[in-house]
């Protein structure tokens, strides 16, 4: 309860700030929304919550079980018994909670009963568990709370037209891409602002689009392809989207959710976790799909945490998330979760497993789904102390067949990881040395749209050097890993399909002793930022892989954060708030030159805003970039202009603020000569500042520091 | 421009302050003893041995004879320039913070920190030419602001007392009755502690600086905000070049964190700021902690920085700082 201010308080604090009480209108003052001074007030939503929970007139705890046998009165005492014995198992029956009507004229029962619990969890939780239960044939349970009985009475007999609202036009949820300067937005938070800004390089800062406090309560996350921002609550999640300003789309009550969308952003997954109200039970789950445009649950999945733990070997605690991982592309058809020996693949046309069955597979450690491609590709590890080899298999949806298989022995992990377009899959194995102390890694690659999908094995020249980073080249054919030990590791990068070599891996190139510990491709490939995140400071080195040259290098102090705008024109380098100090973001463009530099205390989150992919064809792309002088010249044109126009704005508001200045300059100097006169009072006379002309005096001061009598004995025969 | 190390206290800096001819630099220091040095080769000159606690601030008379500094041991003393002799002390029940002298040298405002449940104040004390005669009662006592007060100063005329603290307000209050004038913006102003607060040199307007890592600048009569300087590092003080148009803005991470961050994280520089147009100009590297007193010499060809490292650093200017342009 906060504390009890009391009115001479008030009264007395108001005093000392000189502020006369009755003209305070107190109805005019306004807290920022959302902050409340830790005052609770009678109108806030958490104090009704907590009143309503004390009532106990409420009917939230009572279920209608519909269905049972119509039975005589010689029987009733059994039938009860067994209505008690199914329904207390799901929570404790109240005492007298069970009531059976009987029909006054045939003493038989009705063939309903109520029952009360102590909660309307317990409640809940009866109806789901036993609704449809099946106590003989011709008796299936129907189970309803209570509360819905009304509801339902209320559904019409006749079926009418619902009505059908009339379509307004919605604003266009991709009014950014049309920025006629293409420029390219991103999200920060910090302290208690979520703020939306243009990346505008030709001005060398940023330009704000939309800014609103306490927005969000954890994060915010923008949809894959931009459309949608989302915010994440205590009590859900909302959806954000719009032209100009970010208006809520959408609502999802959830509490304590994660979310996470479909790669083409139809569907939201929101996860939620909920404290057992009974501590024996085990954290109970709920996931619900919704369609994002309409805000509908297209399927809710519950169960207890261990049931959505993954690897399911049941020994981890909590989830992995995403729980659901989208399969098939941007068509958002598939989606898929790893249980304990199966995977269970759901299709999005009706919310229901492929087949109505999940794929079974002994063991499963893993999967990866192809970005592109309804090809899964999964992991088992080795069985039976070695004797069953661990395998990695392909496998294509919706058909369940198996397009390739590989087997591999004495592995200890394996990490698959596919190149965006899904042309490769490259799987990064540890294998154990023949005397199982350490392991070294290899690398398996295959070629999933070759005939017979090729695998090929490759290992690097030193063997025992460890794997720091792996990266493949967006849309291209190249990777490249940071391998070695110590301070200093090794980058190599290696190309899937050379010039003379086009169906081999081969090495291009290994730069020796580099300061990095991450890899970020720039999403166009071509380019890579070589980083040397935490231990390394933040080094940063841009390299072009075609030319095989460094552009630049650079360092961001404590830099935690590398991302690439979804362009490829320029990276965001930022130190969030797992450091105390230098908080903020730096812009740099693609070939390393630092364009501004942005500090904000308390930053947490920097996130590009994505793009759909482009509709050019690849054809008309490459005719672009065979052309690229022609279309360049338009653009440097207009770079030039901006840059002109900058000068200019920048020598006018340097003038102005110059004028500003001499104005009060000129100001205090007026004051400063009607003061004057006042100012020598003050000094007694004594002329004032600058107008004085002192004259420098020189003043000999002699001092007698000590005087001593001595008797000097003096030689006259001395001559 | 190579610095003049001048080595003389054993605890951080606190205070700097130069006399109207630019001789004179006084420091102050969290050990007990203020020092005077020539301001032009740094040779140490005397020392103002009395004070039992760090002095936080002290200030000097127009005729370079009186010198008053606060210290924690809950007095702030008169000293005799030249002699070092004590000429009185006033004692207070809390620490003292700011002291400083009014046009005239008339007065004297000081402030008090809140200690021991007793609330921080500015108090007014009159100052008489003949030290014999000197009392102790305050002309006037001001309370209200929360926290510490760490700078009071006067305004245009002495009619008015500018002071600002924790709270992070500053406040202009009437020199006569005590009465609040005027409060900065809570919008516009510091978000944090103002640490510092310093008077160009016709009192027309004032710097102020604060741990927001922001400097700010304001007129001394309206108390309107005129410039904000934005800088990485929380700032712990701050001055007004006489000559040029440059702020310097001195401070650093807080000590406390020091250890915990590489070396250059700390930015323990001297920042140069322009004053009208709010750019960076460069910095002065060579503390290390954080800088926590700035003086401009009068003259504005020298500046001097205190540091939490215990040293003064005396810089005079290079004939190029004098040709930088904007």
């Amino acid at each position: 309860m906060a504390e009890v201010v009391s009115m001479a308080d008030i009264e007395a604090t108001a005093q000392r700030h000189g502020i006369d009480l009755s003209s305070v209108d107190l109805d005019s003052i306004q807290l920022p929304p959302g902050e409340d001074f830790g005052i609770k007030s009678d109108d806030d939503e958490d104090i009704h919550e907590e009143d309503s929970l004390e009532f106990e007139a409420g009917f939230g705890n009572i279920i209608v079980v519909d269905n049972l046998p119509v039975v005589p009165p010689e029987k009733f005492e059994k039938l009860e018994g067994v209505i008690r014995k199914i329904y207390s198992q799901t929570g404790v029956i109240r005492e007298g909670g069970l009531s059976m009507p009987m029909n006054p004229d045939t003493q038989k029962t009705l063939g309903y009963c109520f029952i009360e619990y102590n909660t309307p969890q317990e409640a809940e939780l009866a109806r789901e568990k036993t609704n449809g239960y099946k106590l003989d044939k011709s008796h299936i349970f129907a189970v309803n709370l209570f509360d819905d009985f009304e509801k339902y009475m209320k559904v019409p007999e006749e079926w009418t037209h619902a009505e059908i609202n009339p379509y307004t036009p919605g604003e266009n949820l991709q009014q950014w891409l049309t920025d006629e300067k293409a420029r390219d937005q991103f999200v920060i938070r910090a302290a208690t602002f979520t703020e939306v800004f243009w990346n505008d390089p030709r001005q060398l800062m940023p330009d704000l689009v939309y800014r609103r406090q306490y927005w969000t309560e954890s994060f915010v996350q923008w949809s894959p392809l931009g459309t949608y921002l989302a915010t994440v609550h205590r009590q859900g999640a909302a959806v954000w989207g719009g032209a100009t300003t970010f208006n809520r789309l959408m609502r999802v009550a959830h509490p304590q959710v994660l979310i996470d969308f479909s790669p083409g952003e139809k569907y939201l997954v929101t996860y939620s976790s909920h404290e057992p109200s009974n501590p024996h039970d085990t954290h109970r789950v709920v996931l619900n799909i919704f369609d994002v445009r309409t805000g509908k649950v297209m399927r809710d999945f519950k169960g207890n945490a261990d049931e959505f733990a993954a690897g399911g070997s049941g020994g981890v605690s909590g989830v992995s998330w995403p729980i659901f991982r989208w399969g098939g592309g941007r068509e958002d058809k598939y989606f898929a979760r790893i249980g304990k020996n199966v995977i269970s693949v759901y299709e999005t046309e009706t919310f229901t497993l492929i087949d109505k069955k999940s794929l079974k597979v002994e063991n499963v450690m893993d999967f990866s789904w192809s970005p592109t491609d309804p090809i899964v590709a999964l992991f088992v590890p080795e069985l039976g102390g070695g004797n069953q080899p661990a395998r990695v298999s392909l496998v294509q949806l919706p058909g369940k067949e198996e397009l390739r298989q590989k087997n591999l022995f004495s592995v200890s992990d394996c990490k698959m990881c596919w190149q965006s377009n899904g042309e490769y899959l490259a799987v990064k194995v540890d294998r154990y040395t023949k005397t199982k102390k350490s392991t070294y890694t290899g690398f398996e690659l295959f070629r999933i749209k070759e005939r017979d999908i090729p695998i090929e094995v490759l290992e690097l020249e030193n063997k025992n050097d460890k794997i720091v980073a792996f990266a493949w080249e967006p849309k291209g054919h190249r990777f490249a890993v940071i391998h070695g030990d110590g301070p200093r590791p090794d980058i190599s990068f290696y190309s899937m399909r050379t010039a003379h070599n086009t169906g081999r891996v081969s090495k291009i190139t290994t730069l020796k002793a580099k300061q990095a510990n991450a890899l970020y491709w720039s999403p166009g490939g071509h380019f890579i930022v070589l980083a040397g995140l935490k231990g390394f400071n933040g080094q940063l080195e841009f390299y072009n892989v075609d030319e095989l040259e460094t552009m630049a290098t650079g360092e961001h102090f404590m830099a935690t954060d590398i991302e690439w705008d979804p362009t490829g024109r320029y990276v965001a380098t930022s130190v969030t708030s797992v450091h105390e100090m230098e908080n903020g973001f730096h812009i740099w463009s693609f070939n390393g030159k630092l364009l501004y530099r942005i500090p904000k205390d308390h930053f947490y989150q920097f996130l590009w805003r994505p793009r759909p992919p482009s509709f050019l064809s690849a054809e008309k792309e490459e005719e672009i970039a065979k052309n690229l002088k022609k279309y360049s010249k338009k653009y440097e044109a207009e770079d030039q202009d901006m840059s002109l126009q900058l000068s200019e704005q920048d020598r006018k508001k340097r003038k102005m603020l110059q004028e500003e200045w001499d104005a009060w300059v000129s100001k205090w100097k007026q004051l400063h000569e009607e003061e004057r006169e006042l100012r020598l009072q003050l000094r007694d006379g004594e002329a004032s500042d600058e107008e004085e002309e002192y004259e420098a005096k020189e003043v000999e001061v002699e001092e007698v520091l000590e005087v001593q009598e001595e008797v000097v004995a003096f030689d006259l025969d001395q001559e | 421009m190579r610095p003049i190390l001048m080595k003389g206290h054993e605890r951080p800096l606190t205070f700097l302050k130069y006399n109207r001819e630019g001789d004179l630099l006084f420091s102050c220091a969290k050990d007990h003893t203020p020092t005077v040095w020539f301001a032009d080769n740094g040779e140490r000159l005397g020392t103002y041995r009395g004070h039992n606690g760090a002095v936080w601030c002290c200030d000097v008379s127009r005729d370079s004879t009186r010198l008053i500094t606060g210290s924690a041991d809950q007095t702030v003393k008169l000293w005799d320039v030249q002699t070092g002799v004590q000429l009185y002390s006033f004692n207070f029940d809390s620490p003292a913070r700011a002291v400083d002298f009014s046009v005239g040298d008339k007065f004297a405002v000081i402030t008090t920190d809140p200690f021991m449940g007793l609330p921080s104040t500015i108090q007014v004390k009159r100052i008489v030419r003949d030290p014999s005669q000197q009392t102790g009662e305050s002309v006037l006592t001001i309370k209200g602001p929360q926290g510490r007060i760490n700078r009071a100063v006067w305004g245009p005329l002495n009619k008015t007392i500018i002071s600002a603290g924790e709270d992070a307000v500053i406040r202009i209050w009437d020199s006569e009755t005590g009465q609040l004038l005027k409060e900065s913006d809570k919008e516009t102003g510091h978000q944090k502690t103002v640490t510092s607060l310093l008077k160009s040199a016709d009192g027309s307007h004032f710097l102020t600086g604060s741990l927001d890592k922001s400097a700010k600048l304001w007129d001394s009569r309206t108390l309107t905000l005129i410039k904000t300087y934005v800088t990485e590092r929380p700032v712990n003080a701050c001055a007004i070049s006489p000559l040029l148009d440059h702020v310097v803005l001195g401070g650093g991470q807080d000590a406390s964190h020091v250890t915990t961050t590489d070396r250059r994280a700390g930015k323990f520089e001297a920042k140069f700021f322009h004053k009208i147009l709010q750019e960076e100009i460069g910095g002065v590297k060579g503390h290390f902690g954080p800088i926590n007193a700035l003086a401009f010499n009068p003259d504005g060809r020298s500046f001097s920085s205190g540091g939490e490292d215990g040293y003064v650093r005396l810089h005079h200017f290079d004939p190029d700082y004098f040709n930088i342009k904007m």
